[in-house]
């Protein structure tokens, strides 16, 4: 994954780029299987290296394949991303352990869906418990923030057929 | 690409089994990993298949743009509506325990149709977004 990351910060042409994205999406999701995340391994396959990599096939067919050479040297967004890294590894040191069964969150609900989740739901696999029923709320805003990027995507790159009117579609 | 005639035999050989995965990974979301969301890409992954071997016009054929609107907001209407039905028959917004007599089944129900509007609205979003980017190559700039 190293490795894949260094070559497509490397490299310029934005094919490569793509091809690099799926390939870091798949050993992302074999390490999401390693970790017994087998649901959202699917995801990562199907979205990341799947879907999002034909979307932006489609995005580079619109435009031209080399990336252009920045301006100016971007010293402010290096800082920038490099400040935001090291807070956020500062935060992971306030984490409990992996794996540590007195974590917080092994000690509030997750003991009932686990236990639970069979006898009240009927549903033996406890993602899908969990998503549908338990947090039925968070699934619902998820479903209608898709809904909302899907129109957003709709309406922005339909207007701009409809002002130029006689070129078919 | 249209006229490659291994690709197209190979794509009508495999688009079939692709949507019957798709279906497994929503139907069988229950026992194995999956569920709405999983199965929606995966149903757009095969449509998008489909117009990449075939053209994005023959694939406007089978599945226009106003159907896609639709099934946009029918995924959420029917999200919603299961929340609806909770209400009338006497539970919460989006209680499953009163849909049937068998709290249990009246479970199953509910995740059962909340996995099918997701499937739905996933899989449309999915396509309106590259039929946006698809129809916009197209025009003569």
């Amino acid at each position: 994954m190293a490795i894949t990351v260094i070559v497509l910060i490397r490299s310029r042409n934005l094919f490569s780029v793509i091809v690099l994205f799926g390939i870091y999406s798949f050993l992302m999701a074999t390490v999401l299987v390693a970790l017994d995340a087998v649901d959202v391994a699917m995801t990562e396959a199907s979205v990341g290296a799947g879907i999002s990599m034909v979307l932006m096939l489609g995005a580079l067919y619109l435009c031209k394949s080399e990336e252009a050479k920045p301006m100016r040297q971007p010293w402010l967004p290096l800082a920038l991303s490099v400040t935001t890294a090291g807070v956020l590894v500062y935060g992971t040191l306030g984490l409990p352990a992996f794996s540590d069964p007195e974590a917080p969150i092994h000690t509030h609900v997750a003991d009932r869906y686990l236990q639970d989740s069979m006898r009240e739901t009927g549903v033996p696999n406890v993602v899908t418990a969990v998503l549908g029923s338990y947090r039925g709320y968070d699934t619902l805003g998820e479903t209608t923030v898709v809904f909302t990027a899907g129109v957003g995507v709709i309406a922005l790159l339909r207007r701009r057929q409809r002002r130029r009117p006689g070129t078919g579609t | 690409m249209k006229r490659d005639l291994v690709l197209r035999i190979i794509a009508k050989l495999l688009i079939p089994f692709i949507l019957l995965f798709a279906f497994y990974v929503q139907f069988h979301a229950d026992f194995g990993p999956g569920g709405g969301f999983q199965a929606g890409v995966i149903i757009a992954a095969a449509i998008i298949f489909y117009s990449l071997i075939y053209g994005v016009e023959a694939t406007c054929k089978l599945i226009p743009g106003w159907l896609i609107e639709i099934m946009l907001s029918g995924g959420v209407l029917i999200y919603a509506s299961v929340g609806l039905l909770g209400i009338i028959m006497g539970g919460n917004y989006l209680d499953y325990f009163v849909l049937d007599h068998d709290p249990v089944t009246g479970q199953l129900r509910g995740i059962f149709w909340v996995e099918v509007g997701v499937a739905i609205t996933v899989s449309s979003a999915m396509l309106g977004v590259f039929y946006m980017f698809a129809l916009r190559g197209q025009d003569p700039e």
